[in-house]
């Protein structure tokens, strides 16, 4: 089943086509990276999947409902049950520690409990690193805080804008493994990346170029594999 | 979670939150040692008043409309009319006899020295009476002419054996006639004459230090005015004058029963002048209100400034306190931003930062309280010389100030934190 649906979605910023007639489906337990140079509308895209902003024009289809209808309110509480985000400069709360930071995600999800994201830091490998502040961390260890945040309320959909763009290459390889693992566990990730290796460990590659999907490529079929249990 | 991220930045972000606690201890000083000075500043300019004299004069009717036809008070100290000696002690068996700290009689008469006409004047000085209902109690003028200074020898006190055959001379005549404490002056009244001994020479700054004070029986000796007087000062402790005091004051009778019931059962100036006459035959009871009433009116001034001024510095601090939060809300876009988009309304963000600074505000509050005691304390000692009592009221004042400036200084930063888009703060463009 289709996770994720967009059609002839537009972001237009004035004269500017930011997304220009986008048509994308992505399905439950999918892998896909979206490429492009700088300025072709990934972010902006990612965004709109993400629910933090809305497009101008076209339909976006998260479970099958249309969140161009919902309020801003409504928007929070999808990205809260649904999504998973991990970001380029990792933006972890620089006041609490690595512990506190998977937590803050379970406090506006549910309720904390620090069991459950002590192990989800056992699983990023920072089991021990639990107690640090973010400034304590290296970027590889705060991207995988961000891994374990992203991952901790068991979302339907992961969303990584350029997730390994400030990390050297051997955590850029712990990254990519963690992403490996969620896959395998059926969860749904997007991708957004400049780096080719981290574009071809996807199953499929969108390219994007001034706002327009231009190419597509990769095994679509085996995104059909179902859910297993997650995390 | 909560009390974790809120302990998390008052513990990590201590620099920034120490600006806002000290910029809230800055008005809450200022507030607290001027609300402080301002609800005891009516106490401390009443006590001023008690002991610059007596609130209250009691006089004879007839005395009264003279002077109130000719509005020449005083005039003519020597008296044509006279109140009673024996109804004194009712002045303590009115409703409020425990407001009345202090009364005395006075009698006033021409003496003749050595050819020169000198006003001689009868009181108590320290007078032990009882009471009708048993009571025994001292009153007199001591206490009331507290500014007077006895220069050489002493005040006359009736209760020492010898007192009541001498005098206080005032210094002017002292000077005029040469004598000092010990000598003895003759001098010959309206009905007898005689020569008696100086216990004193006093300084009054008025009037009174051409005049020979001496005590009451001695002087209605000398005048012929046995058992009479000319009028009763009274020195009463008062609650001030509001609307209902004011319309009382003109004419009793014109209240409802309600009202006259509040009025005569508080301890207005006019109900006591007015219980006064009802126990004083054919008398007139004033308030000495030429005083009290500018000394209300710089009062009000003065209370007004401080509250101007408390408001200012209150402005002032939530200006302070509102760029402060902004800008700690703006540096800590990212962080808001993060929070929104992994769920967190609006709402839940709000109450996060108004809690941090609610507790920081009340932090800075609670030290500012305590300076402004302190402030409070050193004005109280430099103008009235006195310490400020705390009043019950200035805490949940200074505290419920201390809110709603730090919530109105707040509103800008919500405002930030509801207009942030988490899009635009993520995704570094
Ligand atoms: N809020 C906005 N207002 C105006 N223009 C915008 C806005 N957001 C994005 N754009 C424009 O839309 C285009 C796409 O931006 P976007 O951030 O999606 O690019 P990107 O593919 O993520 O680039 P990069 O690889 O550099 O991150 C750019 O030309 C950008 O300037
Ligand atoms: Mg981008």
């Amino acid at each position: 089943m289709a996770l994720l649906e967009l059609k002839n979605v537009y972001k237009i910023y004035g004269d500017l086509h930011a997304l220009d007639d986008v048509n994308l489906t992505v399905d439950e337990g999918e892998w896909v990276a979206i490429m492009g140079p700088s300025g072709s509308g990934k972010s902006t895209l990612m965004n709109i999947i993400g629910c933090m902003d809305k497009p101008t024009r076209g339909q976006v289809l998260l479970d099958g409902k249309d969140i161009a209808n919902e309020s801003s309110r409504g928007l929070t509480d999808i990205r809260r049950d649904k999504i998973g985000l991990i970001f380029q400069q990792f933006h972890l709360i620089n006041y609490l520690t690595a512990l506190e930071n998977v937590m803050v995600a379970q406090y506006y999800h549910s309720m904390p409990d620090e069991k459950e994201a002590m192990e989800a830091l056992k699983r990023v490998g920072l089991g021990d690193r639990a107690k640090h502040l973010p400034s304590q961390l290296s970027g590889g260890e705060q991207q995988r805080v961000c891994v374990a945040r992203a991952l901790i309320n068991h979302p339907e959909l992961i969303l990584a804008d350029e997730p390994t763009g400030n990390l050297d290459e051997t955590n850029e390889k712990i990254v990519l493994d963690l992403f490996r693992q969620l896959h395998d566990e059926g969860t749904t990730l997007i991708v957004v990346t400049h780096d080719a290796e981290v574009g071809a460990s996807a199953q499929r590659v969108i390219t994007l170029e001034y706002g327009k999907v231009t190419s597509s490529h990769g095994d679509t079929s085996f995104g059909k594999a179902a859910r297993k249990d997650v995390v | 979670m909560f009390f974790r991220m809120v302990k998390g930045v008052l513990f990590r972000q201590k620099g920034k939150m120490a600006m806002i606690a000290f910029t809230i201890a800055l008005g809450a000083s200022l507030a607290t040692a001027m609300l402080s000075v301002m609800y005891d500043v009516g106490d401390k300019v009443n006590q001023e008043l008690k002991t610059y004299g007596a609130n209250i004069t009691v006089v004879p009717k007839e005395a009264s409309v003279v002077s109130d036809l000719y509005e020449v008070e005083g005039a003519s100290t020597i008296p044509t009319s006279y109140l009673k000696e024996d109804e004194l002690g009712n002045v303590k068996t009115i409703f409020w006899a425990f407001n009345i700290v202090d009364f005395a009689p006075f009698v006033s008469t021409e003496v003749n020295i050595d050819g020169r006409d000198v006003t001689m004047v009868g009181t108590w000085f320290n007078h032990h009476m009882s009471l009708p209902t048993g009571e025994e109690l001292d009153a007199g003028v001591v206490s009331m002419r507290s500014w007077w200074d006895v220069a050489s020898g002493r005040w006359l006190d009736e209760s020492k054996d010898g007192d009541a055959a001498k005098i206080m001379v005032g210094s002017q005549l002292a000077d005029q006639l040469g004598v000092h404490e010990g000598d003895k002056v003759s001098l010959k009244g309206d009905a007898k004459g005689g020569s008696y001994e100086v216990a004193g020479v006093f300084e009054a700054g008025g009037d009174e230090d051409s005049q020979i004070y001496a005590p009451l029986d001695l002087v209605q000796d000398i005048s012929g005015t046995d058992g009479l007087i000319s009028s009763i000062e009274v020195s009463a402790i008062t609650t001030p004058d509001n609307e209902l005091s004011r319309q009382a004051a003109k004419d009793p009778s014109k209240l409802t029963v309600a009202q006259y019931e509040t009025w005569y059962c508080t301890a207005y100036v006019s109900s006591i002048c007015y219980q006064l006459q009802e126990v004083i035959t054919d008398s007139v009871a004033k308030a000495v209100r030429q005083v009290a009433e500018s000394e209300g009116a710089i009062l009000d001034k003065t209370q007004l400034l401080m509250v101007l001024i408390t408001v200012l510095a209150l402005i002032g601090s939530a200006l302070g306190i509102s760029n402060l939060i902004t800008a700690s809300v703006m540096e800590r876009s990212q962080e808001i931003g993060l929070l929104k988009a992994i769920g967190a309304h609006d709402q839940a963000i709000s109450a996060l930062l108004l809690t941090e600074i609610i507790i920081v505000a009340l932090l800075g509050g609670a030290i500012g309280f305590g300076a402004g005691y302190g402030f409070a304390q050193i004005i109280g000692y430099s103008v009235f010389n006195a310490s400020i009592a705390l009043s019950p009221m200035v805490i949940p004042l200074v505290v419920l100030l201390v809110i709603v400036v730090t919530l109105a200084g707040s509103i800008p930063a919500i405002r930030t934190v509801l207009r942030l888009d988490p899009a635009e703060v993520l995704h570094g463009r």
